[in-house]
């Protein structure tokens, strides 16, 4: 008995092994092929034949058509005023739909329901013109203000997650807050949102990813413009039959920086999650 | 002492049955009116400063209307007359363009004009009810709130219309109207060879349908097979995924394996890497000369120069998609499913080992069940998430490999993927717009179905 148990133990271990390698490697790949000395994209081998920073530093030297530390502060910039503008989005609509009653209520969930159903770039060229007709596509700048509104602009939709929480949060504390004489508004500014801090890194932290990780929206109102090109649109384009023999090493040197601080995020938002999902205050 | 100052706050009285027909049917001269001049029953009663937020709207409308939205309007039912011309400058000895209608234009004008009196209409029930309710406090002699009462109010009774004003402008100016938008445009001849400012396009009801579906047709015979593949796809992607997923779970959190944190870590790390750079690191990896194939001849199993067509044949392009999915699939199931394999009741695994049954036994009638009832929500969203899953195809394969049987789609293009094709490189919009509206239809009827089955839908409040 005792032996038979040691053996399925083994062989768990050994199966788990080998099935970590097989989804560390991809990733280990990326990250030899960044500090890859000799230059050029596809090798006939896979271990490098030699080390070097360079692909770094002339990642962060950037150059005119590919600049990438001007990338990254593009898409830093739109991420945080998309979060803000996103996240107040989401947090007025699920505590309405959470705490209020009235009379559109049912409606407006079904609705949004609905919305969620169509394939969201369905909307994308009419959304450019949209654009285009108010003027918001004619500077690089104005482009940038474009592609905050639309990754903030229908965000009021992604509620159920937040509402799910706000119906975890007893309706005993607000109507305690009632009796003290407080306002509707009052309980929302400071007894809900102080109650909701993991649903609300939750929110921030994965509105705030979406930039860094969306190509084709960035891609359909920037165009050719790019010196404002977000990180997604700019490794893409290395790749690209003209550029891939000369930035292929500095691509993966992309991948890996962006990489470190969106994991770091990731296990962040995961704790949150998992507090998120588990509820707010017992009883 | 409360934390919060205590404020009066007057309630006011309003008619038990403050709705539209009401208000016209029992309303005085001054409220009827109310729903043709904005704001006069308000500011007969003095409630002049909502009055005339009621009035100025409606001027506002008019005004816009009167300019530009007649003209709007008309264009909308046209989509444009004036086609573009080309007029011989003898000065200069070259053929000049004149402006002629912008039908795209047309439609998008007539669109938003459609938005705003819909919105107008919504601004004229609120005014007659208004004027309603304050004839109703007037006769009975009650207090009539002013400017600041509601104000106040945006705080309090009507807390839900402050909050969700921003949102819902957001939502109509960037989800819906582009949406409706899009919809219509299903109902035009916008395609390559009408494309604006250059040409016009028309009205051609239900043409593109009936070319969609027609026996025979080109379209026809690209739509079934990605429609098929689209939902083979679907599912084995969200099976294959699901089921790994959970047996990985399983596996990490047997009794008997160590370092369960060391583990999950390993497999969490693929999830935390965007999706993006690991999509296109998978794209190079299997690249015809990507690390893979080096391998692959490294070690003898193909010759020095071939290369196995990872996704350049339409069966391997499959194939690798799949398993690449699932790659990326697996720890994000390992992840969600691990909280809920601990909360199932550990008698039932007791009393199964009583009765003798085996550990495959077992996952197949306690496991397998009791995460199949609590997981179904989840299963559903996944299942619609990779009928629309844009990303993987697109970053993989770009939908290849071509084939010439179909119009303008490879053979692992999903829905979706044909549906960006068809509008980004062929330009054929209105094509795109059906296909947009068939997944719709798809994912509608999926979702619905069984969405409102679930616990969480049905009682909401079980836990407030």
């Amino acid at each position: 008995m005792r032996s038979k148990r040691f053996i399925t133990n083994t062989i768990c271990h050994i199966l788990l092994a080998i099935l970590s390698v097989i989804w560390v490697l991809p990733i280990f790949y990326v990250v030899l092929t960044s500090f890859r000395a000799e230059s050029g994209s596809y090798k006939s081998y896979i271990w490098p034949r030699g080390f070097t920073l360079d692909n770094y530093i002339n990642l962060f030297k950037g150059s005119s058509s590919l600049d990438f530390p001007k990338w990254f502060m593009n898409t830093l910039i739109i991420a945080i005023f998309s979060t803000i503008l996103s996240a107040f989005f989401v947090l007025c609509v699920s505590y309405v739909m959470s705490r209020l009653r009235f009379k559109m209520r049912k409606t407006f969930m079904n609705i949004a329901l609905v919305l969620g159903m169509f394939p969201g770039f369905m909307s994308m060229i009419a959304v450019y013109y949209i654009l285009k007709g108010l003027g918001l596509l004619e500077t690089g700048v104005l482009k940038q203000v474009a592609l905050v509104l639309v990754y903030s602009g229908g965000a009021g939709l992604g509620f159920y997650m937040a509402k799910g929480f706000f119906d975890t949060i007893p309706k005993t504390i607000d109507e305690a807050a009632y009796i003290d004489g407080a306002t509707k508004w009052d309980t929302f500014i400071r007894i809900t949102i102080p109650l909701s801090k993991p649903i609300i890194t939750y929110t921030l932290i994965t509105t705030f990813m979406a930039p860094w990780v969306d190509y084709i929206f960035a891609k359909v109102i920037m165009g050719n413009e790019t010196s404002y090109y977000t990180i997604a649109i700019g490794l893409w384009t290395m790749l690209e039959q003209e550029f891939v023999e000369y930035y292929y090493t500095q691509f993966y040197a992309g991948c890996v920086i962006i990489s470190i601080p969106i994991a770091i995020l990731f296990l962040l938002t995961q704790k949150c999650y998992v507090e998120g999902v588990s509820g707010a205050v017992k009883g | 002492m409360g934390v919060f100052k205590k404020k009066d706050q007057p309630v006011y009285a309003r008619p038990a049955d403050a709705s539209v027909s009401q208000a016209f049917k029992n309303g005085n001269i001054m409220t009827r009116l109310s729903f043709f001049i904005f704001g006069l029953g308000n500011i007969v009663n003095k409630q002049i400063v909502r009055g005339l937020i009621f009035l100025a709207l409606e001027i506002g409308y008019f005004a816009y209307l009167f300019s530009f939205g007649i003209g709007a309007l008309g264009d909308f039912v046209t989509l444009g007359t004036l086609e573009q011309g080309q007029v011989y400058n003898e000065a200069l000895g070259i053929y000049e363009y004149t402006a002629g209608d912008d039908s795209m234009l047309c439609l998008l004008y007539g669109v938003i004009t459609l938005a705003l009196t819909a919105a107008v209409i919504f601004v004229a029930c609120m005014s007659g009810k208004s004027a309603y309710c304050t004839q109703f406090r007037k006769e009975k002699g009650l207090a009539v709130p002013s400017f600041k009462d509601d104000l106040k109010s945006l705080k309090e009774e009507n807390l839900h219309a402050f909050l969700l004003a921003f949102p819902i402008i957001g939502i109509l100016c960037f989800t819906v109207v582009p949406l409706i938008f899009m919809i219509l445009i299903a109902f035009t001849s916008y395609d390559h060879e009408h494309q604006p400012p250059g040409n016009l396009f028309t009205w051609v009801g239900l043409e593109n349908f009936q070319k969609m579906f027609s026996e025979g047709s080109k379209l026809a015979a690209t739509f079934w097979p990605v429609l098929s593949w689209t939902l083979v796809w679907a599912v084995v992607a969200t099976v294959s995924c699901y089921i790994l997923g959970l047996l990985l779970a399983l596996l990490i959190n047997r009794k008997g394996t160590k370092a369960k944190g060391f583990w999950r870590f390993m497999f969490v790390l693929s999830v935390a890497v965007p999706q993006f750079v690991t999509l296109l690191s998978m794209r190079t990896i299997f690249n015809a000369n990507g690390p893979v194939n080096v391998i692959l001849r490294e070690l003898g199993v193909i010759g020095m120069t071939e290369s196995i067509p990872f996704f350049t044949n339409p069966l391997y392009a499959k194939i690798t998609i799949i398993c690449i999915n699932i790659w990326i699939g697996v720890p994000f199931t390992m992840l969600s499913t691990t909280g809920i394999l601990q909360n199932i009741p550990a008698e039932l695994y007791e009393a199964a080992k009583i009765d003798g049954a085996s550990a495959p036994t077992i996952f197949r009638k306690i496991t397998l069940p009791y995460m199949l009832f609590v997981m179904t929500p989840n299963l559903i969203t996944s299942f619609t998430g990779n009928i629309n899953n844009f990303n993987v195809i697109f970053l993989l394969s770009g939908g290849g490999p071509d084939s010439m049987d179909y119009y303008y789609a490879g053979k692992t293009d999903l829905l979706v993927t044909w549906l960006y094709r068809l509008t980004i490189t062929q330009k054929d919009y209105n094509l795109g717009a059906v296909i947009g509206i068939l997944v719709f239809v798809i994912l509608a009827t999926v979702s619905l179905l069984t969405y409102r089955r679930t616990g969480s839908y049905k009682d909401e409040g079980a836990f407030q």
